[in-house]
């Protein structure tokens, strides 16, 4: 669709006293868009018979008295060919969190800029913001020309500097207006300067093109609600959200991550309408062919273009809180409709606000304050680059004590992550020499692990053993480690407590690991009820730089009892078996498995295919 | 797509709010006035969650001084929707002592309006609600600019503008501490305008004191107030005129306008061309003085 964009959201910034305030007030003004009372306000306020344009974008009382404004305001105006909302950024003591809040959402950036004191550091940090948080257009607006007698050099100067400026901050979509907001030249209408032949802001604002092709690249859907009918006949569950990236048509086929299903999508809907097509920000509901378990913070993806997933996160993060951030904090992330745990990593670099060139790392960040940081993830998270998708690029952090939003994020790049390896003090380990990539190669195969967990009697056996199948027959080495096996031998030594337990998971842990080395899926098929076992298991892995695919068999004790084939759950009723996970001892489910199957219902075939389908996720993508 | 893009893309934004609360918070409510910001939320709500049904009940707090026409209208509109309405009436808490009527039917400009935020706060505390639903938009008022499209309020229902978060990119943070709620204004970013083309657009049905109607009314400080069992005129000179409401609040504080249109495209020609601020020309109270929204907003108000 070629449309041109008929809601233009622009973010201005400026410093203290460059005539922001006054500028906006003209631009409603004289643009018309000012009703009587509010006019009669401005005229009480202003002194002999002009108003004071200023207070138009007065908001709070207690600004009102200190003279300045503490946030971002919101303005709104509508001329024949646009509506705008303008995102007001006032330059104070909070300037980068406010403007990165009110660019967040921004097409377009309007820069003011004193004529008299030209581009200054306040002027490099609002364009370097801009750029940061993706805006592609900016305008200068060179101010007080009327106190420079119109000089055409000086504006020509300050319009040269800003763009180079621009230019090296990589935004294409630069230019400067000369205008003077307090006498009205060249905001709405032209004025006096003779030489400049560009158009007034306003006209700008009105023509600028900033229609990204709607519906380009790849398509993201992220869920958000589910829509569960109640009359029988329109029986089907819709999925609901709103478009982040790409086209969806009835019709296509797209994978749902985290899980890796593949579905068909069969309609897309809005109350009794039926899409043709939806693209971003359509907010739809979608059915889909197959009855998969979607839930809040999926994401349906095409086949094709599917983000990079993974638990570590290099990202761009904007730190908005008065207490500093340091390396260690724990935080609450929400991107997309996704919400899961994060730890600061590592501090990387601190960002130079006014030239985005990377500085020392420091110890913490304070308020302010924009860095590269690396964050780690509870559960794998699938985003992408800001720069490819502001919509799925983009996250916050949310302080778990205070519930405040204590920074913007912007992803860089998804990485499947590094744990810490636990390694024996006093070996060293022998390298033999040769490099994975070889032997996997020579094999003609790729190790990963599978980890089941479940109570017993899920169904971890039945589907592990028939995933071992299918991989073999396929010509892929794989090997069902069970566990009632490996106790037979390698931990004919362990008893069941808690201890006896950890122990048995680690030695198996380590033994899966070797094996996916050496180029075999491991496939392990253990109770492993707790948490921090499991976590155990992953990280070793992921030291390891090896695929680590947590599969919860989640199917309900009763069903689990009746099945119950070697009589376990009878014995441990009878009191014979003590700590008997599901009767006498706890299993603690994992909150975010890679595959979740629901025991009781899917079929084992199908749980195989989604088991195999991400498999194929972790193989290199060129 | 017939509609105009930024009218698309406002609801699209709306919708994706709405959805966000109902996933996030455990128990909200869309408060519901009868005019026609809370008429437009219903039908974002049909779009957001139909076939299923609305996640949540829908709040009139009822001062007892309503038209009625919006009292018929919003029976009629709830039992269509087929979703569940709680009323919550000043009345009672006039009557449990919890407040005093600030109400005089010989004094015209007196009004239960300030009443309705205890009444509110005690409906939101009974129901344990977390998330309040309000038509409230940015371009209502100068103090609303600054508004959250989240707004958190305190255990008194009380709002800080130095304590709001940040709302970044669609990114919408709504964690509480229990006690806590939040008023979450799905259409903060339209206009005035916007909405009357949304009705136009959706052939929403409004209450028929929106449009062109006979009806008796006196001039009170500078606006036509009705005559009713709420408001006495007193001496002051009554007229039978064709006048049509811009904003639906109490009949004792809400101001008409001289007008004979009688349909919505009518309408909104008039109001594309009027010069004057919808509050400044038909609310009472929001007139009394520069910063009367923003403390009763402090306050709890809506
Ligand atoms: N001479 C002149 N003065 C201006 C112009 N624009 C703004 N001012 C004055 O600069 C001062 C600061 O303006 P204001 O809009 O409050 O600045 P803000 O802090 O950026 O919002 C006021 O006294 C304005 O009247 C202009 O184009 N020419």
């Amino acid at each position: 669709m070629a449309a041109t964009r008929q809601l233009l959201r622009l973010a201005t910034a400026g410093s203290v006293d460059d005539g922001k305030s006054t500028l906006i007030g003209r631009l409603l003004l004289d643009a018309k868009l000012l009703l009587e009372d509010t006019l009669d306000a401005l005229h009480r306020a202003g002194t002999n018979g002009t108003p004071d344009l200023a207070a138009i974008t007065d908001g709070l009382r207690a600004e009102r008295e200190q003279g300045i404004t503490i946030d971002v305001a919101y303005r709104y105006f509508t001329t024949p060919r646009r509506s705008f909302i303008i995102a007001d950024t006032p330059g104070h003591e909070r300037y980068t969190r406010n403007m990165v809040t009110g660019a967040s959402t921004a097409h377009l950036a309007v820069i003011l800029i004193d004529a008299r004191n030209g581009i200054v550091d306040q002027s490099r940090r609002h364009t370097a913001i801009s750029s940061l948080l993706g805006i592609h257009h900016l305008v200068a607006a060179v101010n007080k020309m009327d106190l420079v007698d119109w000089d055409e050099a000086r504006f020509r100067q300050i319009e040269a500097e800003f763009s180079a400026l621009a230019h090296r901050l990589g935004v294409e979509n630069a230019r400067a207006i000369p205008i003077s907001a307090l006498h009205g030249d060249n905001v709405v209408e032209r004025g006096a300067a003779p030489w400049y032949d560009g158009p007034p802001l306003l006209e700008h604002l009105e023509q600028v093109d900033v229609a990204t092709d709607r519906g380009a690249g790849p398509l993201r859907l992220p869920v958000q609600w589910i829509i569960r009918p109640e009359d029988g006949g329109r029986g089907a569950r819709r999925y609901a959200g709103q478009m982040a990236g790409g086209t969806l048509r009835p019709g296509d086929e797209v994978v749902v991550l985290p899980s890796g299903a593949r579905t068909t999508v069969t309609a897309i809907e809005q109350l009794d309408r039926r899409l043709e097509a939806a693209a971003p920000p359509d907010s739809i509901a979608v059915q889909i062919a197959d009855d998969l378990d979607v839930g809040r913070g999926d994401t349906f993806v095409g086949p094709a273009d599917q983000p990079q997933g993974g638990r570590e996160i290099e990202a761009t993060l904007c730190w908005m809180a008065e207490t500093p951030l340091r390396a260690g904090d724990r935080f609450t992330l929400k991107y997309t409709t996704r919400t899961l745990r994060a730890t600061v990593d590592s501090i990387d670099a601190l960002l130079d606000v006014t030239t985005l060139d990377r500085v020392d790392p420091p110890e913490q960040l304070g308020l302010n304050d924009i860095a590269r940081v690396v964050l780690r993830t509870s559960a794998p998270v699938y985003a992408d680059p800001y720069d490819h998708n502001r919509t799925t690029g983009a996250f916050i952090l949310v302080d778990d004590h205070t519930n405040d939003t204590v920074a913007a994020g912007l992803v860089r790049s998804v990485r499947p992550g590094e744990a810490h390896s636990h390694r024996s003090p006093d070996v060293t380990w022998h390298e033999s020499g040769l490099d994975r990539g070889e032997r996997w190669a020579a094999l003609g195969a790729r190790g990963a692990t599978f980890w089941f967990t479940g109570l017993p009697a899920s169904g971890k056996s039945t589907i592990g053993a028939r995933l071992e199948r299918r991989l073999v027959e396929a010509g892929h080495p794989a090997y069902f480690l069970d566990g009632d096996n490996i106790r037979h031998g390698l931990s004919g030594d362990l008893g069941f407590s808690p201890g006896d337990r950890r122990e048995n998971i680690r030695r198996v842990a380590h033994v899966a690991r070797l094996m996916a080395d050496a180029g075999v899926v491991s496939i392990v098929s253990l109770v492993s009820p707790y948490a921090a076992d499991r976590e155990l298991a992953r990280e070793l892995h992921e030291a390891a730089r090896l695929p680590f695919i947590e599969v919860f068999v989640d199917t309900p004790v009763e069903v689990c009892e009746q099945r119950d084939p070697k009589g376990l759950y009878a014995r441990a009723r009878a009191g014979d078996l003590k700590s008997f996970t599901g009767v006498s001892a706890p299993y603690e489910a994992p909150e975010t498995p890679e595959i979740l199957i629901r025991g009781a219902e899917e079929e084992a075939d199908a749980a195989v295919d989604r088991l195999l389908a991400e498999l194929e996720r972790y193989k290199p993508h060129d | 797509m017939s509609a105009p893009e930024h009218l698309h893309a406002l609801e699209s934004e709306a919708i994706h709010i709405m959805r966000e609360v109902a996933a996030e918070l455990e128990r909200p409510v869309l408060m519901f006035s009868g005019g026609k910001d809370s008429i437009v939320l219903l039908r974002l709500a049909e779009k957001a969650f139909r076939p299923g049904r609305f996640p949540f009940p829908v709040l009139h707090v009822d001062t007892g001084h309503n038209f009625p026409e919006v009292l018929e209208y919003r029976d009629r509109r709830v039992a269509e929707l087929g979703e569940r309405l709680i009323v919550a009436r000043v009345q009672d808490t006039i009557d449990a002592g919890r407040v005093h009527d600030e109400w005089d039917p010989r004094k015209p400009g007196s009004s239960r309006n300030r009443l309705q935020t205890v009444t509110l706060l005690d409906a939101i505390e009974e129901h344990r609600f977390d998330a309040a639903f309000g038509g409230a938009r940015r371009d209502e008022e100068r103090a609303r600019a600054k508004e959250r499209v989240f707004s958190f309020r305190d255990e008194l229902g009380q709002w800080d503008p130095r304590a709001q978060r940040p709302e970044l990119w669609n990114l919408y943070n709504g964690r509480i501490r229990r006690g806590e709620h939040v008023r979450v204004f799905p259409i903060s970013n339209w206009t005035e305008l916007d909405v009357w083309r949304y009705i136009e657009q959706e052939e929403l049905e409004l209450p028929s004191i929106y449009f062109a109607h006979e009806r008796e009314v006196f001039t009170h400080d500078g606006m036509l107030l009705a005559v009713s069992e709420h408001v006495d005129p007193g001496d002051a000179e009554r007229e039978l005129t064709s006048v049509r409401y811009r904003t639906v609040g109490d009949m004792t504080i809400t101001g008409a306008v001289r007008s004979d249109a009688a349909d919505i495209a009518t309408v909104v020609t008039e109001i594309a061309a009027t010069r004057v601020t919808e509050r400044g020309e038909t609310r009472a109270d929001d007139r009394t003085s520069e910063a009367a929204m923003e403390d009763r907003k402090r306050m709890g108000y809506f």
